[in-house]
């Protein structure tokens, strides 16, 4: 006869050992793909599949000697990064004005961003093609940098709207008392207290954005190309390509998963949603 | 004109030395084939005999590439200087004007070419594109398992007998399945395939017309002999296979017989990838009603859109990416095996070729034998093997292929199939105009 | 703050949105009215309804419609309900936590393109995917999931990509639950069920409405997995509205009816979007 306190035990253990089973197969795909980079293109077909191998650095070296892998880093970077620092300019003010002095028409506003962010881009690629070239911005990095900004806006501002609608108001009524600009107000007590849904809000942001396919490959060429248009230069081509688009395909995610796992506990701790209380 | 400006720019590029880093830039799109990757390697070589003209590469998977390069040539939005086209788009954009007519020197030998390759990327006699490699296809199989079956194939073999080898041949226990073809949707992918097929079964794509064909009896035999044939002999996952599934295939040693593209030959009989390299034999590709094309034809072609301000050099790149003298430059360095073949007659000439080559007869019979401009038994309107070059062909092509694989995956009947291609094919054809 | 200044904060997101919206959104009514084919610059001139006409004729129109909404909402039961599960089943600690949960977010970093590659190539491949070769080994006949089930499969691959985000999110909203709480109501006799049911679930409401929410705007306009995967078939077995259009604008060339169908799928949108606020709306402080 087990006791409470022995079955308790019990329990939790077989639960770890679940949330293990889980978790590896949830990323067992992922390591498949690394193991994959590291096979010949024969290999990487086999049946049964091949899991212990000579490994080989062949793939990568194909991927250096054809192309060059920081210069599509460095514009995932930039364009990632800017597009969310850009959306974060503009969208910090609006949220925080529409957070603490909602007007009658606030919700409604709100939605009707989220509702812009709907519309499936291929459905506006002609527009937006012409648009770009009446400006002569196809293949730069700004014309990605304001795309990108655009298309996180809305998610931006709604994450942020539920944030700031956690600071109690107040924090910013004692401040007001004292005397504090607006400016002072945002700068000295909001974005201290907001801190960790704005850096969340960014990350969350960023990881989008490097994962966006449709407007980097549609509006680069040779100049803007980000990670997502490398990756398209090696899929499907006439002849094998598994080993090989795996070894591109580890590049271009190893970074954003890195840097994932790193901000992973920021990542999270403002996407609370007002489950602090 | 044309040359003053060259004039101008070459004086430009005399007087300021340190010009800006777009003089004499050029933006090439290409397609991710084997044959194009090699090429952007030989970029110092280009660069090294051309001083002043830079190379820079946009190289992209061939559906990416073809509607991005679809979308910049339509709206001029002149991304880029050299475009990679196919056989398809060639003729379509030199009636469009979009594309610069290309006049080559004495020395690159225009006649040299393949008159096949020729004839499919010109419109009105002139040449818009150069083609950079090209393909027909023909019948790929494994000649130990032939052999131990007591089966044979020859050139042009009937479709029967194509169906007893399937059968002999496979061994579902050991894997092994008598006869691998496409069937993943789209005009470039199933629909390449079956329409050899059906063209050989007497059937075509419109009536002179401009009516679609597809309800014709010559449609049905050949579809229903394709899905019974698959059905039967083929690997399971039929319905999502096209060149590069099949090719994993037939090099881990799972099919009898191929039936694809030639440029698959120097795949399948590389030590490096294939399993089989050494069991490879070719033959024609098999018919029914009649031998007409019974076997595609297609190229890669580089084409400059009209527009570009950098034609003249653009034309330089062409001339040297397709001349005799880079076939022999790619030999110098990766053997004559890998060179670019289906294009030019004196590649096919060569000893050092014919020596390493182990498919170039069975390839360049192919290459002869189809004729874009009479493919069908009975007369059609279009230009094209294996396609239709119209505008809405592409669209048609894509909703048949779908239809196709349904029939294929057992979905529907081949009977329904080609009734729903009909009314989508006829949907694009009135949108189009061509009747009411 | 004065509504004038607060006025003013606003204005540039709303501005910028609203050009953002209306510039593309009013070119694209345009090319829905007029002959507009990439291929004959020459065709041109108002055609009235005749592109909606023959974007809504097509026969995948309802099948592409029904398809987006099946997508849709599989795919948020399956990573909602997954996402709880495993978030809770991480709750409390145990050795090795920290890795646990970051290879469980890992997928939701990987590239759509790339993901849907992967599944399509070394798993699913019904002959050295390694689902083919799993079921062989146990001698059972391997499945082609793309080809037999193809909606089914990329619902599978869109979910993996997915739960992760439902995961992190829950997961800490988990952690802020009140713990005197769920001990009070322990000792009160309730069991796990009651504690999930009365205490857990309502504090995870709001996050919930927002993984919702979140997941059905990028669910809408699938493409890339789509794309990679089936090409929308076998037929129009997995062909969504958003493939359909990509199949008329890019493949087809035709602006003018990819246009009309943009028209009809921002209808969808909005149509989906007010329901489901309807729904979770009470939730949500949006």
């Amino acid at each position: 006869m087990m006791t409470d306190r022995q079955r308790e035990r019990l329990k939790h253990r077989i639960a770890a050992i679940c949330a293990w089973l889980v978790a590896i197969l949830f990323f067992f795909p992922i390591f498949w793909m690394v193991l994959t980079s590291f096979k010949t293109e024969l290999e990487a077909i086999a049946v049964p599949p091949t899991v212990f191998f000579d490994p080989t650095l062949e793939n990568f070296r194909l991927i250096e000697e054809r192309t060059d892998y920081f210069s599509y880093a460095l514009n995932s970077i930039i364009t990632s990064v800017g597009g969310t620092l850009l959306a974060m300019l503009i969208a910090i003010p609006s949220a925080y004005a529409m957070a603490f002095n909602p007007g009658r028409w606030t919700k409604d506003i709100l939605l009707w961003m989220l509702s812009t962010k709907m519309l499936p881009a291929v459905g506006v690629l002609m527009p937006i093609y012409l648009i770009c070239q009446k400006f002569g911005v196809l293949d730069t990095r700004i014309a990605l940098v304001v795309i990108f900004a655009l298309i996180n806006l809305p998610i931006i501002m709604m994450i942020l709207f539920n944030y700031f609608r956690e600071i109690p108001k107040e924090i910013l009524e004692a401040s007001r008392m004292d005397g504090a600009s607006t400016f002072n107000e945002i700068t000295q007590i909001v974005m201290p207290l907001a801190w960790g849904g704005i850096a969340s809000t960014a990350l969350l942001s960023i990881v989008l954005l490097w994962n966006e396919a449709f407007w980097s490959i549609n509006l680069t060429s040779s100049d803007a190309g980000t990670l997502v248009a490398l990756v398209a230069s090696f899929s499907s081509p006439e002849g094998l390509f598994w080993a090989k688009l795996s070894a591109v395909s580890t590049l271009a995610c190893a970074p954003i998963v890195v840097f994932g796992w790193f901000t992973q506990r920021q990542l999270v701790q403002g996407l609370t949603f007002g489950a602090v209380k | 004109m044309k040359r003053l400006n060259k004039l101008a720019l070459g004086l430009a590029l005399c007087t300021t030395m340190a010009t800006s880093a777009s003089a004499g830039e050029l933006t090439i799109a290409t397609v991710n084939n084997g044959h194009m990757i090699e090429m952007q390697k030989f970029t110092p070589e280009f660069e090294a005999a051309n001083p002043g003209i830079t190379l820079k590469w946009v190289t992209l998977e061939e559906g990416v590439l073809r509607q991005r390069v679809t979308t910049d040539i339509s709206t001029k939005g002149g991304q880029f200087d050299v475009m990679t086209i196919g056989m398809y788009e060639a003729p379509i954009w030199g009636s469009r004007k979009w594309l610069e007519p290309l006049e080559f020197g004495a020395d690159y030998d225009v006649n040299d070419i393949l008159p096949a390759m020729r004839g499919g990327l010109s419109h009105d006699g002139k040449l818009y594109a150069a083609p950079f490699y090209g393909e027909s296809s023909m019948i790929m199989y494994r000649k130990d398992l032939v052999d131990a079956a007591g089966m044979k194939i020859e050139d042009n073999p009937t479709w029967d007998h194509i169906e007893k080898v399937a059968a002999a041949l496979t061994d579902k226990e050991k894997g092994v399945y008598g006869i691998c073809l496409r069937g993943k949707p789209g005009w470039g992918d199933n629909m390449a395939f079956l329409t050899t097929m059906a063209n050989s079964f007497g059937a075509q794509w419109f009536n002179q017309d401009w009516t679609p064909a597809l309800d014709s009896d010559a449609w049905n035999k050949a579809v229903n002999f394709y899905v019974n044939l698959l059905t039967k002999y083929g690997p399971p996952g039929s319905e999502g296979n096209s060149f590069n599934e099949i090719l994993a295939l037939m090099n881990e040693g799972k099919c009898g017989m191929w039936i694809d593209a030639t440029i698959a030959a120097s795949f399948v009989t590389d030590p490096g990838q294939s399993k089989v390299a050494d069991k490879m034999a070719f033959a024609q590709s098999p018919y029914s009603a009649t031998k007409k094309g019974a076997n595609w034809l297609w190229a890669w072609a580089l084409a400059i859109p009209a527009g570009t301000k950098q034609a003249g050099d653009a034309a330089k790149f062409i001339e040297w990416a397709t001349s005799k003298e880079y076939i022999e430059l790619v030999a110098s360095k990766n053997g004559w095996g890998n060179v670019p073949t289906g294009t030019r007659q004196s590649t096919y000439d060569n000893p050092k070729f014919q020596e390493a080559a182990t498919f170039d007869e069975a390839e360049l019979k192919a290459i002869l034998s189809a004729n874009p401009e009479d493919s069908t038994m009975n007369p059609s309107p279009y230009v094209g093997v294996q396609f239709a070059a119209i505008p809405e062909f592409q669209a048609i092509g894509i909703a048949v292929g779908q239809q196709m694989t349904a029939a294929l995956a057992g979905d529907i009947s081949v009977e329904k199939a080609l009734e729903n291609a009909q009314a989508a094919a006829d949907r694009e054809m009135k949108k189009g105009g061509y009747y009411k | 703050m004065n509504s004038t200044l607060s006025k003013w904060l606003q204005a540039p997101s709303i501005i910028v949105l609203l050009l953002w919206m209306l510039v593309p959104l009013s070119m694209t009514i345009y090319f829905s009215t007029v002959r507009y084919h990439l291929l004959y610059p020459e065709r041109t001139g108002f055609v009235g309804w005749s592109n909606y006409e023959f974007f809504y004729t097509d026969p995948s129109f309802w099948p592409a419609i029904l398809n987006t909404l099946i997508l849709v909402g599989s795919v948020l039961v399956i990573t909602v309900v997954l996402g709880l599960a495993i978030a809770l089943l991480i709750n409390r600690s145990f050795p090795g936590r920290g890795i646990v949960r970051v290879l469980l977010i890992s997928p939701f970093f990987i590239m759509p393109t790339v993901n849907a590659l992967l599944w399509k190539n070394m798993m699913m491949n019904p002959i050295y995917g390694l689902f083919a070769v799993a079921a062989q080994s146990v001698g059972a006949e391997p499945i082609d999931w793309l080809s037999q089930y193809p909606l089914l499969s990329i619902i599978f691959i869109v979910s993996w990509q997915w739960t992760p985000f439902a995961i992190l999110i829950f997961m800490t909203s988990l952690q802020s639950q009140d713990q005197e709480q769920l001990e009070a109501a322990r000792l009160d006799g309730a069991g796990a069920w009651a504690q999930f049911r009365y205490l857990t679930l309502p504090h995870l409401m709001r996050p919930i409405a927002i993984v919702l929410m979140i997941q059905m705007i990028f669910h809408l306009s699938i493409f890339a997995e789509i794309f990679v995967t089936t090409g929308g078939g076998p037929g129009t077995q997995s062909t969504n509205l958003a493939f359909l259009i990509f199949s008329q604008a890019l493949q087809g060339f035709d602006i003018g009816v990819a246009s009309a169908g943009g028209v009809f799928a921002i209808i969808l949108a909005n149509v989906v979007a007010f329901f489901l606020v309807r729904l979770i709306g009470k939730n949500l402080t949006v």
